[in-house]
């Protein structure tokens, strides 16, 4: 027995039955849609097993390890198992398990990769380590201006900023605002990280001080109102911006972008034929609820055939990227990696695109389909890129 | 521990598919229940038939024991390793291989979860089905079989393990045998009528694992409705069950009586599933069951049709877990006859109140009221050791009377196991130690479990 670890839910982790609903999507159709469940297979990646051994951990039972923290990590925060849940805590699981994670950032003992993230982000303000003044290289050749009291701040965020293949996303989304003629403008390299993952990965001082910088700056800037291309971002924004008095009207770009296309504003590509099936990334889906405005969008573009997968909506299975796992890569290295599984399931719907709303999951199902060979057979697409026409 | 052992399981199944790191031994050195963890020394799981294969041989070799697990649902602590091992976890070998849906027979790997095949009946066969135990979607098909399970067509049909067209094994020696038609034909259509092998149903996982099952499956109606009556005297159960029996409409029948929600306390209600392909076919079976001789039961007594709902939810029988926010349950299950309902709850609400849990029990109508699964469950908080400890004695006292009342415990926990064994006659507990042997001579197939002294 080693010492106990002072743990926010005490009184609460040992209601886990371990009866592994948490497994399952809506329709028990697989016992896969935990991702990090799917990749491992052993009970100790499942929500249950990772409960458990929190708990053994913080009341000394097992001792802090590196495959305990891999465990801990690899949980994408992605919510599904809250939405399968039975009992009547299953709204804290997410919470459970990233408490265990601030304690863990307490006792100093991370792995490695979640040590890099956040220095990157401390440093850099970025959890790829790259230089905070080539942040605006993404919109090099637009005619996207800084913010300057326009109506909406257009925020990029990370990925959308320095991952390439996000950046066409980033790009796109940029396009489609200045032709619908919206009164918008971006941060540029004044723009720092938004502290979503951070929070995520329990390291709440540097969440304070990303959020107390970002609010300052939005206030100093007189920014009211934000449209975000992330989810991720959209939710620090919306959901813990308002707990230190960061109040901002908040709009993931799929809630803008349809009332634009009904006024006339926005016109979609000419008539694309295809079928397209949507992913719905966790943070706009189970963490907000939103699971409408990306399908009206995309049922909005001529030609455009929605076709769902099987694990959808409230059960769609996450990319694998959430919570940092687009960095620390916990969960890849696999062909039972969740984006590949997610891609294949992409593939069976017979869709010429996978269309997704969140520049993580772009990377991490692009990457997946190269894995999977099926470059030919389906192309993964941001909702933003399909009504820009971004080849 | 031998590393040579940890080497040669990544040898056969890979790098990330086995583990001797102490969370993987932590998290399957537990289960669900009240039980005493009991460590593995490995855990492995395989995806194929043959890596589990070499896994046996190599157990063999290496003299360490080996032991299945599928959902881990059992609740009992018999998915432990009771002397350590190798952890096998049964749920990657999760292939659903065949429907046969004019032979209403469905072909799964023994690591298929009940939730997976119940969604792709759903989805693909809608008028089949299998018959589901209440237990969370997470437990296998071989895990049932393996314990004689039963489910919600046990009215009609039986125990689960009565509902078998053809099973795959592999025994503790490594080798590989198939029962019933599939053994001489591609088809697995019927496990009758070679001379039968049956040594695997029941003996939880100690005499083979057991690795595809050939399921019976059964009418699915387009409709389903579960009716509630309740009745609030335990005496008038066992006729009530056996006239609506009688009728022999109802899918699933069960009876059961709980101290919480307060205005339940005492009261005996009756569950009948009934279900039809149209609201026709519903209405003539409610006219059936629910005639002249089943209100004269409502005249003598006090109760009637409380609730009548579509189906009943899942999560019901898990949420008995969450009782005082403890996070468990365990339960004594029984098999008796329907007659002995009246004295099984009365000993059920006794042995609650010794403990100060709230007394929960329930009873499902097997066959044409042939016998009945009987269950006392016991809640317990597991952050609380003392509570813990009496959900432990009250089921342990529950195992005591079992044999005194005249029946039989089910899926006991290695503590009945032995009251079992004590009761049984001495040439039938004397074949079982020949064949136990017989079949596992290295002795390391889930050593503990039903072992013969
Ligand atoms: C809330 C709740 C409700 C329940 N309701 C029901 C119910 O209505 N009906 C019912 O029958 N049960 C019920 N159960 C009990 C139990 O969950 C089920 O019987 C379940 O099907 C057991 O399957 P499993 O895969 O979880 O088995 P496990 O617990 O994993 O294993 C059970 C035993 O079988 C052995 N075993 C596992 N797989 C194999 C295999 N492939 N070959 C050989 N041996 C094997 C194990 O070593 C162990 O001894 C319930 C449990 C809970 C928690
Ligand atoms: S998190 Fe909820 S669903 Fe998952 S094992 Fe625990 S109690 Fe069951
Ligand atoms: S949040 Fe997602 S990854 Fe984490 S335990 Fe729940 S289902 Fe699994």
């Amino acid at each position: 027995m080693t010492a106990k670890i002072e743990y926010k839910y005490d009184d609460m982790i040992h209601r886990c039955f371990r009866c592994g609903y948490c497994k399952f999507p809506n329709d028990w159709s697989t016992i896969t849609n935990c991702p990090t469940y799917a990749r491992f297979r052993l009970e100790s990646y499942s929500s249950g097993g990772r409960l458990w051994l929190i708990r053994a951990w913080v009341n000394g039972e097992i001792e802090w390890s590196e495959n305990l923290a891999k465990i801990v990590y690899s949980c994408t925060a992605c919510k599904n198992c809250e939405e399968q849940c039975p009992i009547s805590f299953s709204d804290d699981l997410v919470n459970m398990v990233v408490a265990a994670r601030s304690a863990m950032v307490e006792t100093g003992l991370l792995p490695s990769p979640v040590k890099s993230f956040l220095k990157n982000v401390h440093l850099h303000g970025n959890p790829y380590g790259l230089a905070a003044k080539k942040r605006d290289q993404w919109m090099e050749g637009t005619k996207i201006e800084p913010y300057q009291n326009q109506e909406y701040l257009y925020y990029v965020g990370d990925e959308g900023s320095y991952d390439t293949r996000a950046q066409s996303a980033a790009k796109s989304l940029g396009e489609l605002l200045l032709k619908a003629g919206v009164s918008f403008g971006v941060l540029g390299n004044l723009e720092t990280s938004d502290g979503n993952e951070v929070e995520t990965l329990g390291e709440e001082g540097l969440l304070e001080e990303l959020i107390e910088k970002n609010i300052k700056q939005f206030k100093d800037l007189g920014v009211k109102k934000i449209i975000t291309l992330s989810p991720h971002s959209y939710n620090v924004f919306k959901n813990s911006y308002p707990k230190f008095r960061g109040e901002f009207e908040v709009f993931h770009y799929t809630q803008i972008l349809p009332q634009l296309m009904q006024a006339g504003k926005l016109e979609g590509p000419a008539d694309l034929n295809m079928k397209v099936t949507y992913h719905d990334p966790c943070f706009l889906g189970r963490w907000n609820k939103e699971y409408n405005a990306p399908r009206d969008l995309l049922k909005g573009i001529k030609g455009v055939e929605l076709t769902e997968m099987g694990q959808n909506k409230k059960s769609a299975l996450c990319c694998g990227g959430g919570s940092g796992n687009f960095y620390t890569d916990f969960l890849g290295g696999s062909e039972d990696s969740p984006a590949r599984i997610r891609v294949r399931e992409a593939h069976e719907t017979g869709a010429q695109v996978l269309a997704v709303a969140c520049p993580n999951c772009l990377t991490m199902l692009e990457d997946a389909v190269k894995v999977e060979g099926l470059e030919d057979k389906i192309a993964v697409k941001d909702i933003s890129e399909i009504l820009n026409g971004t080849e | 521990m031998n590393s040579a052992v940890y080497k040669a399981l990544v040898d056969i199944v890979g790098e990330d598919y086995a583990s001797d790191r102490a969370e993987e031994l932590f998290t399957y050195s537990k289960d669900l229940g009240t039980a005493e963890p009991k460590w593995p020394d490995y855990v492995a799981v395989p995806k194929t038939v043959e890596e589990l294969q070499k896994i046996v041989l190599l157990a063999n070799e290496a003299k360490v024991a080996i032991v299945p697990m599928g959902g881990g649902m059992s609740l009992a602590g018999i998915a432990l390793p009771l002397h350590g091992g190798i952890m096998i976890d049964m749920k990657r070998m999760d292939e659903i291989i065949e429907v046969n849906g004019t032979g209403r027979y469905a072909v799964v790997e023994a690591g298929t979860s009940q939730g997976k095949l119940f969604a792709y009946l759903k989805k693909h066969h809608p008028t089949l089905a299998h018959s589901m135990p209440d237990a969370p979607p997470a437990a296998t098909i071989g895990g049932n079989m393996a314990i004689h399970g039963q489910g919600d067509l046990a009215h009609p049909h039986g125990f689960n393990s009565d509902m078998i067209n053809g099973l795959e094994v592999i025994l503790p020696t490594g080798e590989i045998c198939r029962f019933g038609s599939c053994s001489m034909s591609p088809g697995w259509f019927t496990q009758h009528p070679l001379p039968d092998m049956a040594f695997f149903l029941g003996w939880g996982g100690a005499t083979g694992i057991i690795t595809k099952v050939s399921l019976r499956l059964f009418p699915c109606k387009k409709i389903r409705e579960f009716d509630l009556l309740v009745v609030d005297n335990e005496e008038l159960v066992p006729e009530i069950l056996y006239e609506i029996s009688h009728v022999g409409m109802s899918e699933d029948l069960t009876a059961f009586s709980q101290a919480l929600p307060p205005m339940t306390d005492r009261l005996h209600h009756i569950g009948v599933n009934i279900s039809g392909d149209t609201e026709e076919e519903l209405e003539f079976k409610r006219r059936f069951i629910y005639d002249e001789r089943l209100s004269s039961f409502f005249e003598q007594g006090t109760g009637g049709i409380v609730a009548t709902s579509q189906d009943l939810e899942k999560p019901t029988v898990t949420k008995t877990s969450d009782w005082k926010k403890g996070g468990g349950f365990e339960y004594v299950g029984s098999v008796f006859p329907v007659s002995a309902y009246p004295e099984l709850y009365r000993k059920g609400v006794e042995i609650s109140a010794r403990h100060d849990i709230p007394y929960t029990v329930v009873g499902r109508v097997i066959g044409a009221a042939h016998s009945m699964m009987f269950a006392w469950s016991y809640a317990f908080n597991r952050a609380d050791p003392d509570s813990v400890r009496h959900a432990n004695e009250a089921l342990h006292e529950t195992d005591d009377l079992v044999p005194g009342l005249g029946g039989t415990i089910w899926k006991p926990a290695v503590y009945g196991q032995q009251i079992v064994m004590k009761h049984m006659d001495a040439n039938t507990l004397e074949l079982m130690k020949k064949l136990k042997n017989m079949l596992d001579p290295n002795g390391i197939m889930n050593p503990g479990n039903w072992e013969v002294a």
